[in-house]
């Protein structure tokens, strides 16, 4: 079987600021790592791949500079990495993201698609599940456990707020990951090594996609979102803790919500 | 002349600073106070390749080079001394001499189970009467039939009683000097091999240092490593391997101490400012950070120079020189920035002012490091 996992290059927001005049993120000298829940994504698919022996494919579409979160993935033990690259890619909305991986994904070929929830930079969860929607197969999202069942379905527990579906999908099909699902390994000395001396990161730009999409449906021009204006939210005034008795704290309560009306 | 690391070895730098971070640096206090060796932490190092960085994959190892060694050590010494030597003695003192001298037969059964990590490795040349006057070896090796029998006790051996299998110089001649020494590869569960006492160390705790006592062991002849005379030879030259290792981890214990020195400084204030805006502050920590960069670029130079097969004797022994110096005077100086609050175990900093003086002292003093870069001028 050939699982394709989707990764994406973030900056990690825990060290990330924003620009007050523009709303946007300061990228500058913020270290970029590869967006956790997709990390999660890989190691369910390495563990599959221990059980199983499948092929594990990561595939990202960013600048070049994404071929290090590549590096990482075929370190940790992937097969294969494919970078989605080409300055006509550049400033895609999930639209055009989706259209442009769908495709990526499609002349790769695919048994099983595993993508995380959603990426910390973005927070949309839309790319998953509409490259799903594009290629025409069946998924679920916010897996929290995904076992294999027989040559060509798979059991996923499907999270939510107060429960979970257990739902049985065959192939081929896409699975989004949570971050609950598995504790996701480190890198490996040898892994690394021969992430760098005995395989490559294959280069997908947009001359060898352009039987699979249109090139109406790329980049900045294909995206049909666009953002007015990003502003960060304010943030929540500091609380006060009172150690006082039930009727005291009825009392401190009525008296405050009485000034704010 | 080249001095950024490759993207290789950047990407190798953060997988062995974020294990360090996760893994070892939660440990660091707790193995320190009860002298207990990280069993757990080293099966992990082991499950990441960080027991055979640099040996050939044929052999299970990462099939990295002495730099990334380097590195590994000096990030992992970084949070944990005691980690950081684990990680040195066992590949600089017991699995590289067997790569460098082991024959195929040995190489398989020994080298591979080392790289792993499924075996600790130890080393032992030291005894009460020889320290850095080697020649002065007690213990002595006897052939008899198939097997060379042992007696005599080591000290002050590093992993004791965690490793698995110990290179063991032994006087095979005493009529020759260092000349009559030989190399031995002695598994744990040999006949007549024990752990002796365990010494209660100011630094580096978490190392189980022990003697480790030989009689009448009983040692297969195809164990010699190398031939009857060369123990002296292979040595001297797992010790030019092994300053790399504490060179890289007195590297680390500075930085570390920088580290949280800079991170403390930015928050205890006195005088109603932060104590980082005094200036006696900034120029400490510039000076001390300087001293540590040039430790770091002597030690990443030695290492390179062993991956490119030229003699690095002098550069090890000037890097070991220098960083284990650094780290002392870098840790005394870090620890006074924290004032009272560095004297209490509430910090890390008195940890690794602690770890720090071992590194002037084993695997040749500064005053060996001294003899071997002015015997490499040719001074005498």
């Amino acid at each position: 079987m050939k699982i394709i996992v989707c990764v994406k290059q973030v900056p990690d927001t825990n060290e990330v600021k924003i620009d007050p005049n523009t709303g946007t993120l300061i990228r500058e000298g913020v270290p970029s790592i590869i967006n956790p829940d997709d990390l999660c994504a890989l190691e369910a698919a390495l563990v599959l791949k221990e059980q199983y022996g499948h092929s594990i494919v990561a595939v990202s579409m960013g600048p070049p500079q994404a071929e290090v979160a590549l590096r990482h993935a075929l370190a940790m033990g992937c097969d294969e990495a494919f970078l989605v690259s080409d300055r006509v890619f550049g400033g895609a909305d999930t639209w055009a993201t989706s259209k442009t991986l769908a495709a990526a994904i499609k002349k790769i070929g695919y048994d099983v698609i595993l993508a995380g929830r959603q990426a910390i930079d973005g927070d949309t969860a839309q790319v998953g599940p509409q490259i799903a929607e594009h290629l025409g197969i069946p998924q679920v999202t916010y897996a929290q456990s995904i076992k294999q069942d027989g040559n060509n379905a798979f059991i996923v527990q499907r999270q939510f707020e107060d429960r979970y579906q257990k739902i049985k999908i065959t192939t081929p099909c896409l699975i989004t990951t949570l971050s609950t699902l598995n504790k996701p390994r480190y890198m490996s000395v040898g892994g690394i090594v021969s992430a760098f001396d005995e395989k490559e990161i294959q280069l997908l730009d947009f001359a060898a996609l352009k039987d699979y999409v249109d090139e109406s449906d790329i980049g900045l021009k294909g995206s049909p979102t666009q953002v007015r204006k990003a502003s960060p939210k304010q943030g929540k005034r500091q609380g006060i803790l009172y150690e006082v008795s039930e009727d005291e704290a009825v009392e401190i309560i009525v008296k405050a919500v009485s000034v704010r009306a | 002349m080249d001095f950024n690391l490759s993207r290789k070895h950047l990407l190798l730098q953060e997988l062995f600073r974020e294990f360090a971070k996760k893994e070892v640096l939660p440990l660091a206090a707790e193995i320190d106070k009860a002298a207990r060796f990280p069993y757990e932490t080293v099966e992990k190092l082991a499950r990441y390749g960080f027991m055979g960085v640099a040996f050939p994959k044929e052999y299970n190892g990462g099939a990295a080079d002495n730099l990334a060694y380097a590195i590994c050590v000096e990030e992992l010494s970084k949070v944990c001394a005691a980690t950081g030597v684990i990680v040195s003695a066992h590949s600089s003192l017991c699995a590289a001499p067997i790569y460098e001298n082991g024959t195929q037969t040995q190489k398989e059964k020994y080298l591979t189970k080392l790289a792993s990590g499924q075996w600790i490795g130890a080393f032992g040349l030291t005894e009460p009467q020889a320290g850095t006057d080697a020649a002065m070896q007690q213990t002595k090796a006897v052939l008899d039939g198939d097997n060379y029998i042992l007696n005599g006790t080591k000290i002050f051996i590093t992993n004791a009683d965690a490793a698995h299998v110990y290179i063991i110089i032994a006087m095979t001649d005493a009529s020759l000097g260092t000349r009559g020494l030989s190399a031995f590869i002695v598994e744990k569960d040999f006949a007549g091999f024990s752990i002796g006492k365990k010494e209660d160390m100011m630094g580096i705790r978490g190392s189980n240092t022990c003697e480790l006592v030989m009689e009448n062991c009983i040692v297969p002849k195809e164990n010699l490593l190398g031939k009857e005379g060369q123990g002296f030879r292979v040595a001297m030259s797992l010790l030019d391997g092994g300053r790399i290792g504490i060179a890289a981890q007195a590297l680390g214990i500075a930085q570390g101490a920088i580290d949280v020195a800079v991170a403390y400084v930015k928050e205890r204030k006195q005088f109603g400012q932060r104590i980082s805006q005094f200036q006696n502050t900034q120029f400490e920590l510039a000076d001390m950070q300087t001293d540590v960069d040039a430790a770091r670029l002597l030690t990443y130079r030695a290492a390179v120079m062993k991956d490119s097969g030229v003699r690095y004797s002098s550069q090890a022994a000037m890097a070991k020189l220098f960083a284990s110096e650094a780290a002392s005077d870098v840790t005394r100086r870090c620890l006074q920035l924290f004032g009272g609050y560095g004297y209490s175990k509430e910090y890390p900093i008195e940890r690794m002012m602690r770890d720090a003086k071992i590194t002037e002292i084993y695997e040749g003093t500064s005053e060996v490091q001294k003899m071997v870069i002015s015997a490499g001028m040719k001074v005498n």
